[in-house]
């Protein structure tokens, strides 16, 4: 037996739908075995909140009179890139603040949009004749600007990583604060709630699937930059480290500052969590057995992250349950983990897009391009012209 | 029996009397040192709990005072602002003593404010800084 998404989406409309979050269909399965669950369950919804430096919005401000075109932009002095027609700007998320350095970056600036604040909007020009206007200060709000949405070229990283610190040093890292001597260990995916753990090879969310993102409904615009799907897996089809990546966009102005929220990592940066939730339709036999799939059954890499080069070294992996347990073990030592990304909120999200779609708000599309399943990961070597 | 924090600040000349022995010897109280350390002005301080009868607390106290070192209620706290925590649990690695922690079943930070020792390790490692000392 197959459905279709078509078929889920009739139920869907007719209040039939049976949709559970991706933890609960663990035991549902264990229960009732996957093909009855299959037959049962027609939506399992996945979800992750973390944070996800490779985010951005693109805004478009309307013009001016005079007209300027913008060659240099900030919002709240942090700067926006310009470079692209008039008044279109991106406003990076890890992008700081000229007067305020870390404390406020672009994750504030798209958070601030979201919640309606009035934003500070400064930008300069060359001057041309048909764009005569040199500078411009106003405030804009949400409400005042045409566009505005979030374009995040990376995120929903299927796995990551472990990063721990065998130094004599306390290091600041975007995996936070890794004390020395194996004190502690952090890491960042929500595991069996994660949506690329729950698809492993791409069936159902490619480009063009609709997605719940930062609370407004969004889509997956492009495959995600860094894509590895050739990540060495588990015979579960579960990657153990840094594999296949999403580019997603949605509208700003619907998104919710509880679901998109600034991160401050000391001595580090400032990036942004975002909050994804992904429907996955239950198709077959074979997507449920994927859609089971428990923390204990997920495994990552452990690395060295005071070792500053590209290639660091490796300690072994370990399973989301110990990681979760907030005790693990690295080269015999007790090891304290912490995660970055918020398992409570993922959940959330999950149980969120869940009522969504129960209630009818919220239908399932197919793809239109699968994600690639091939695909190298490229390093950047420092090569004169004539070595390339 | 009570359970009491206490800061205790020695004077540079005070630095090396046995005090904590007296304590226990004179006022068979049980204590736990949570932190030491000897600040660059040569001052002494600690971090310690108290158990014991209400009296032999308050005698300890009064026999410190008098030895010159000066006693402070351990008046500092860590505060989460529950507004801005996401529950990610950065903080939990951190934390030595454990008294950060996810909740099991709902997987929301905890705090256990008996087993903090402020030594404030979470604070800069919180990324939406909802974590604060209360003076």
């Amino acid at each position: 037996m197959a459905k279709t998404i078509e078929e889920i989406n009739q139920k869907i409309r007719d209040g039939s739908v049976v949709v559970l979050n991706a933890e609960e269909i663990i035991d549902f399965v264990r229960e009732k075995g996957v093909r009855k669950a299959a037959r049962e369950v027609d939506v399992v919804t996945t979800a992750t909140f973390g944070p996800m430096c490779s985010s951005g919005a693109f805004i478009n401000f309307g013009h001016s009179d005079p007209p300027i075109k913008m060659a240099r932009a900030w919002l709240n002095d942090v700067p926006a890139y310009a470079g692209i027609a008039a008044v279109d700007v991106y406003i990076g998320a890890t992008e700081l603040s000229e007067s305020e350095g870390i404390k406020y970056g672009g994750a504030h600036v798209i958070s601030d949009i979201i919640s309606g604040k009035p934003v500070k909007l400064r930008a300069i020009s060359q001057g041309t004749d048909c764009y005569p206007r040199k500078e411009i200060e106003t405030y804009i709000t949400r409400d005042t600007i045409n566009q505005a949405y979030l374009y995040n070229p990376r995120n929903a990283y299927q796995n990551y990583a472990v990063a721990t610190n065998s130094s004599n040093r306390t290091i600041y890292t975007y995996m936070g604060k890794l004390l020395p001597r194996f004190t502690n260990a952090t890491y960042s995916s929500a595991g069996q709630l994660s949506p690329l753990l729950n698809d492993p090879y791409y069936r159902t969310i490619g480009i063009g699937t609709r997605i719940f993102l930062g609370g407004a409904e969004g889509y997956v615009s492009w495959t995600g930059t860094q894509h590895n799907p050739e990540k060495q897996r588990l015979s579960n089809g579960t990657p153990t480290g840094l594999a296949g990546t999403l580019a997603v966009a949605g509208d700003l102005k619907h998104m919710s500052p509880r679901y998109i929220r600034p991160a401050v990592f000391e001595r580090y940066g400032v990036s942004m969590f975002v909050g994804i939730g992904i429907p996955i339709p239950v198709l077959d036999e074979e997507m449920m057995e994927f859609l089971k799939i428990s923390d204990d059954q997920i495994q990552v890499e452990i690395f060295d992250y005071s070792v500053q080069r590209r290639s660091k070294p490796s300690y072994g992996k370990v399973d989301y349950r110990q990681l979760r347990s907030g005790k693990i073990n690295i080269k015999g030592k007790t090891v304290q983990a912490g995660s970055m990304s918020s398992y409570a909120m993922a959940l959330e999200i999950a149980d969120l897009l869940k009522d969504r779609i129960s209630s009818g708000s919220f239908e399932l599309t197919n793809m239109v391009k699968a994600l690639p399943l091939e695909g190298e990961y490229r390093s950047l070597d420092i090569l004169s012209q004539e070595e390339l | 029996m009570k359970k009491k924090k206490l800061v205790l600040s020695f004077p540079e000349d005070r630095v090396t009397k046995p005090i904590t022995y007296k304590l226990v010897k004179e006022f068979d109280l049980e204590f736990n040192i949570l932190r030491a350390e000897i600040t660059p002005d040569a001052e002494g301080r600690m971090l310690i709990e108290l158990k014991g009868d209400d009296e032999k607390i308050d005698g300890a106290v009064r026999y410190l005072e008098s030895s010159g070192i000066r006693v402070q209620e351990a008046a500092r706290d860590i505060l989460i602002d529950r507004e801005s925590c996401v529950d990610c649990g950065e903080c939990t690695s951190v934390c030595i003593t454990r008294a950060l922690s996810l909740d099991k079943k709902t997987k929301k930070l905890q705090f256990d404010k008996d087993k903090c020792i402020l030594c404030e390790l979470c604070l800069d490692c919180c990324p939406v800084r909802a974590i604060r000392v209360n003076m």
